[in-house]
């Protein structure tokens, strides 16, 4: 029979693409692997158009990007006169604004200041509670654990208004620390979910294993433990980073001019000036520039960072 | 893992608590005094104890930001999560399409949510946005800063642009830890691909997707900044979600009684989630 024949050269194919068990079993032959191999084959050819749905969605994804790009390289007589879909003179005058006029990109500074001391005191306050999570059994453990989900998942709208009127008491409005600070409310559950998330998957007979060798628990904590779980402080960073840098609301009711975040230069320049579109655009696409630089290390472990390390 | 007790963790975790009840607790009490409290002006404070409270309750602005941010979230979920469920088991498993399906779909939830705001706000501008001047060329009548509905429209579709890349990659985490040997006891069962879905795939995924629904509806339901740059909440009052308007309220009138009772009432809701998400949470690690 044809079909037959068709069925063992296609499991042959089978035996290189697929493992080892699988493709043992089809080549012994019989009618009802023969079968099963035809069916095999017509699984994968359904699957020859995997790309089709994935691509749709990135073209959806990419568009407004693309635009935004787009109208980044354009004066801003050519965003409003003609409709076009690339630049047809493309210049580099918006970048260069950006890059010569300090209440732009102090704006950057502003932003990169506050959000990188946010990092470190998330993770470095995180770290040891993470730690107790992890390993211990303490009163009221559970409760507090919960007590920092809350304040992951409280709205900032909420914390506004007292955020401003408690750093105005301690005189640190307009300051990168008062920011810094208020984003420890998100940032700070956060890093302890994700670092206890990743903490647990190591096993605790190399804490114990340690203390019988002689190390103390500060050394084995540096020298063994953090290097064990190097990637997930690497992901908490990152999602600290990460929050911090897209925050606005906090951010900008904290600050009026000296600490101010590129965000809000944005909404500023949005709502007063004549619309500086190509400028806007310039300042977005560089906005997006930092996720973009290290999304590429942390790809596998977006969803375990986003779901707090439960994943 | 079998945990140890021991009360001198307290310690450790003692920076962060310092931290956190320094950011939340103080700022969560001022809210608190100004809800059951009246002013004057100047630092007069009279108590007034559940007034605001009452007041909140009664009140119409109120109810219609939350039914405007409930039917939102809503919509948002019955799109996002069988939308992102259909990409994901659409994902490849292998190859070089794995990390640039994850790099590209990722994108989005990286860039500064004003920023989000921003670019849908050019790309649906009818004069210089592709999506607005593409609809109007082909005879559409859109127009997101006049029409609630084209309003509406353009903050969903956002929306669904910003985070159903969330729940794909979490259904795509859920997808790839089931073992080949389901798959093959399938076909030899001749399962079609409906009970493939149904029986494998999906039971497989119900963890990631309570994440992905609870996270998906909590932060709707707080969403400010995307609607707020591309809309302000209007026209007139049509995209004013419950964030939106306690700003206005505290920020813009300076109302602190009735924000304050507000955000009070917002923050139960929130803990009562929390507490869901907190549940789930636990019982499945203890399952597993």
């Amino acid at each position: 029979m044809a079909g037959t024949r068709d069925a063992v050269v296609n499991a042959d194919k089978d035996q290189m693409m697929r493992n080892a068990p699988a493709a043992e079993r089809t080549a012994h032959g019989g009618l009802a692997d023969a079968a099963l191999a035809r069916r095999m084959r017509r699984r994968g050819e359904e699957s020859r158009f995997w790309w089709v749905v994935p691509t749709i969605y990135i073209i959806f994804l990419m568009l407004p990007i693309y635009w935004l790009i787009n109208m980044s390289f354009k004066s801003n007589q050519e965003i409003l006169g003609a409709f076009s879909l690339w630049p047809q003179n493309p210049t580099l005058r918006n970048y260069s604004v950006i890059f010569t006029d300090p209440s732009w990109y102090k704006g950057y500074i502003n932003s990169i200041i506050y959000v990188v001391m946010n990092t470190v005191i998330s993770i470095s306050v995180a770290l040891p509670a993470a730690y107790a999570f992890s390993r211990y059994r303490f009163l009221g453990d559970k409760h507090l654990f919960f007590w920092l989900l809350t304040n992951r998942m409280a709205p900032p709208a909420v914390f506004a208004l007292p955020f401003f009127q408690l750093y105005s008491a301690f005189g640190l409005i307009d300051t990168h620390i008062a920011v810094a600070l208020a984003h420890c409310l998100f940032n700070v559950p956060l890093a302890v979910w994700i670092l206890e998330g990743f903490m647990s998957g190591v096993p605790k007979e190399i804490d114990e294993t340690a203390y019988i060798d002689g190390y103390s628990f500060p050394r084995f904590f540096v020298k063994i433990f953090v290097p064990l779980i190097a990637s997930g402080i690497g992901v908490a960073a990152f999602f600290t980073f990460m929050f911090s840098w897209v925050e606005l609301l906090i951010a900008r009711t904290l600050t009026t001019t000296d600490a101010k975040p590129i965000a809000a230069i944005m909404t500023r320049t949005v709502s007063a000036s004549g619309m500086d579109w190509g400028v806007l655009a310039a300042a977005g696409v560089l906005t997006i520039i930092p996720g973009a630089l290290v999304i590429w290390f942390v790809r596998n472990y977006i969803a375990k960072g986003f779901a707090l390390g439960r994943v | 893992m079998e945990k140890t007790w021991n009360n001198k963790a307290w310690f450790m975790v003692l920076p962060v608590l310092v931290l956190v009840a320094f950011s939340a607790v103080i700022p969560l009490m001022t809210v608190v005094n100004y809800s059951v409290q009246d002013t004057f002006g100047g630092n007069q404070f009279f108590w007034a104890g559940a007034e605001w409270f009452e007041e909140m309750l009664h009140s119409d602005r109120f109810w219609a930001a939350m039914g405007r941010n409930l039917i939102f979230s809503a919509i948002i979920l019955s799109i996002q999560i069988p939308l992102g469920i259909f990409i994901a088991l659409n994902m490849p498993r292998k190859g070089w399409g794995v990390p640039v399906c994850l790099v590209l779909m990722a994108l989005p939830l990286l860039i500064p949510w004003n920023v989000v705001g921003t670019i849908w706000q050019v790309f649906g501008r009818i004069d210089i946005g592709l999506l607005g001047y593409t609809l109007h060329a082909l005879g559409f009548d859109y127009n997101y800063v006049n029409d609630p509905f084209d309003a509406w429209v353009t903050v969903i579709v956002m929306d669904v642009w910003h985070w159903t890349s969330l729940v794909v990659l979490l259904c795509y985490a859920g997808l790839v830890s089931i073992p080949d040997a389901f798959y093959q006891a399938a076909k030899i069962d001749g399962a079609s691909r409906w009970a493939v879905f149904r029986y494998i795939q999906l039971p497989k995924m119900q963890r990631v997707l309570l994440i992905a629904v609870l996270l998906r509806f909590m932060d709707s339901f707080m969403i400010y900044t995307e609607p707020f740059v591309v809309t302000g909440g209007g026209p007139g009052n049509s995209t004013t979600f419950l964030s939106i308007d306690l700003v206005k309220m505290a920020v813009g009138q300076f109302d602190l009684g009735p924000a304050a009772a507000m955000s009070i009432i917002y923050f139960l809701i929130v803990l009562l989630l929390s507490w869901v998400f907190y549940t789930v949470m636990t019982n499945y690690d203890v399952e597993k």
